[in-house]
């Protein structure tokens, strides 16, 4: 009777160990691939999806550095190579979803109207928005410091605000600041400000009580225990908000292009195509605002990585 | 409570702030409109003149405050379209555009939620998913979801889905990745020490997962369905621009066609209130179940 037992406690665990690990996720597929059998396309994707994913299982098992950086390529030449089949196959129309073939050939063919629509968007609206809200955030924090009166108002109102739907105030900005780029950068200067403004004002108390009392038996003056204490140990959180920052930068100089915008820029091209139908186009659009948001992104990590090469979290 | 005091200082003076602003920015018009009737003005008229624009450039606080409570409760009570009159919500009243707004965001919530906890699981679990599935989950963030909202709309427009579940489809899209992030967290956050102890038990995976992992990782998940409830919602005012009908997304949008700066900032004030109502309804239902979970 116990054997019984533990012969049914047994099956269970192995039941859901078999669910959990990766062969029941592989028999899943499969049964799905023998269910669905019933058109060779679908087959023929679910062929490629198990081959490229028992591929990934080996080399993640291996371990490795080259091979684990191999996994997550491997990983999207799939989902791509998966796409464009399924376009090709069940020839679904150019105007519901374009195939990555037709969006690269677009891309190359139209790299100058890509090119002014970057210029436009990116260089004009987000990064010069980018760079006088994260100055101002930083400069305010630094000013709030001082006053432990203002840091207790001005946080909780802070943390409100960033969490509010502040890409509202791009209409009004827009009226404001008029259709060129400038309303674009006074949107992105009030979306960063926040963020990074709080976790300024956090990084800025993050040096301990111990490092501070070295500082006053050195008898340093406020800006060289600033400068050589308090800026350096707030750098980790402040990297924090300017990564955060990068998106929403990215975002808010999209979004005010729909409120108005002149004759280029991503996100009036955006809507326009879209309108037009020529989706390849807006497909090469968001492939530009996904390589620049990405390398936007990556810059800020590799600064981030120089300036604060002594925190644990950037040890290998 | 320490914090009361200054709270209210701070909002004083931005308070303070806007009505200086108002009034220099309004100024100019009236100038104009002084000159162009061949007078001239000086600030004793210009000063309360300019609070009470009809089309301010930026509008005085207690313009916006009535703005809103005639939008919400003095439509729907007296206005032809409201409720009372009418038996449904008036269109032109911001409580059904917010009704709608709303609906979507937890829509998309609930979806992106759900999937990030799904996906987070089989991260933890399995090797071959967290190296092929997390630097592509992160690198999707940076591409601005915005760029592709209209398009997802009038995409799925064409193939027959219309209504809320576009727009909950950019709302889950934008919520699902703090959900990821947190809950992958969560879920290695118990130690070598109870891990351990589950195995000389002979705990299988799915009694680890119920029993350790996912209790362990409530305080992490409550964490980041806050960050993801505010997202999902920017996510559906967002997709809401490019689709007319109904939402707030949509009333920004022809608030600022019209310029009807007034209505503007009402549609913002709604906006604030559902964003902050959310966010404290996720934080009231994180104190009640860490307090049964005897987490705090």
């Amino acid at each position: 009777m116990s054997r019984t037992a533990s012969g049914t406690a047994d099956i269970t665990r192995r039941a859901s160990d078999f669910l959990f690990g990766l062969d029941g996720l592989i028999a899943l597929i499969a049964g799905a691939l023998v269910v669905l059998a019933w058109d060779w396309r679908v087959t023929v994707l679910l062929a490629l999806w198990l081959g490229a994913w028992l591929v990934n299982n080996g080399l993640s098992r291996l371990g490795g550095r080259w091979r684990m950086r191999l996994v997550p390529v491997i990983f999207g030449l799939t989902i791509l190579a998966l796409w464009e089949m399924t376009v090709t196959m069940f020839a679904v129309p150019s105007v519901i979803l374009p195939g990555p073939l037709a969006i690269a050939a677009r891309f190359a063919s139209s790299l100058d109207v890509l090119w002014a629509d970057f210029v436009q968007t990116f260089v004009k609206g987000a990064l010069s928005g980018y760079a006088m809200g994260c100055g101002a955030a930083v400069l305010t924090a630094i000013a709030v410091d001082r006053s432990a009166f203002l840091q207790r108002g001005l946080l909780p109102v802070g943390n409100f605000v960033a969490a509010l739907p502040v890409v509202g105030i791009a209409p009004i900005l827009v009226m404001w600041f008029g259709f060129d780029w400038q309303s674009k950068a006074a949107v992105v200067v009030v979306m960063v400000f926040f963020p990074v403004l709080v976790n300024t004002v956090a990084g800025l108390q993050a040096s301990d009580r111990m490092q501070r009392d070295l500082m006053a038996t050195y008898s340093a003056s406020y800006a060289q225990a600033l400068f050589k204490l308090r800026l350096p140990a707030a750098m980790p959180f402040i990297f924090n908000g300017l990564k955060i920052a990068t998106t929403l930068a990215m975002i808010g100089a999209i979004v005010a292009e729909f409120f108005g915008s002149p004759t280029q820029g991503m996100g009036f091209r955006i809507s326009t195509e879209v309108g037009r139908l020529g989706l390849d186009m807006v497909w090469a659009e968001i492939a530009v605002a996904a390589i620049a948001g990405s390398a936007f992104y990556g810059v800020v990590a590799v600064i981030e990585r120089r300036v604060t090469f002594w925190h644990p979290s950037q040890r290998r | 409570m320490r914090s009361f005091g200054p709270v209210l200082v701070v909002l004083g003076v931005i308070l303070a702030i806007w009505y200086a602003a108002a009034v220099l920015m309004n100024a100019q018009w009236e100038r104009d409109q002084a000159s162009r009737a061949g007078a001239v003005i000086g600030w004793a008229e210009i000063l309360p003149a300019t609070l009470r624009q009809e089309r301010p450039v930026l509008p005085a606080p207690h313009q916006v405050a009535a703005e809103f409570w005639a939008l919400t409760w003095g439509e729907e009570v007296s206005g032809r379209r409201g409720i009372v009159r009418s038996g449904s919500l008036s269109n032109r009243g911001l409580v059904l555009h917010a009704w709608v707004t709303l609906s979507a965001t937890m829509l998309g919530f609930v979806i992106g939620a759900g999937f990030g906890i799904l996906l987070a699981v089989g991260i933890v679990h399995n090797r071959a998913m967290d190296a092929s599935v997390m630097p592509w989950a992160i690198a999707s963030q940076t591409i601005p979801i915005v760029a592709i909202a209209p398009m997802i709309i009038v995409v799925l427009n064409s193939i027959g889905v219309s209504g809320l579940v576009p727009k909950a489809i950019i709302a889950a899209y934008l919520s699902f990745f703090p959900v990821v992030v947190g809950m992958v967290k969560g879920l290695r956050s118990p130690d070598a020490m109870q891990l351990d102890l589950l195995r000389t038990y002979n705990a299988t995976a799915l009694q680890g997962l119920w029993k350790l992992r996912l209790p362990a990782a409530m305080p992490f998940l409550f964490a980041s369905l806050k960050v993801g409830v505010a997202a999902s919602f920017v996510g559906t005012i967002v997709a809401e621009l490019p689709l007319g009908g109904a939402g707030l997304g949509t009333r920004l949008l022809a608030g600022s066609y019209y310029g009807q700066t007034i209505q503007i900032w009402a549609t913002l004030v709604m906006a604030s209130l559902l964003a902050a109502a959310m966010v404290a309804v996720v934080g009231g239902i994180q104190a009640r179940v860490l307090t049964r979970m005897g987490m705090r």
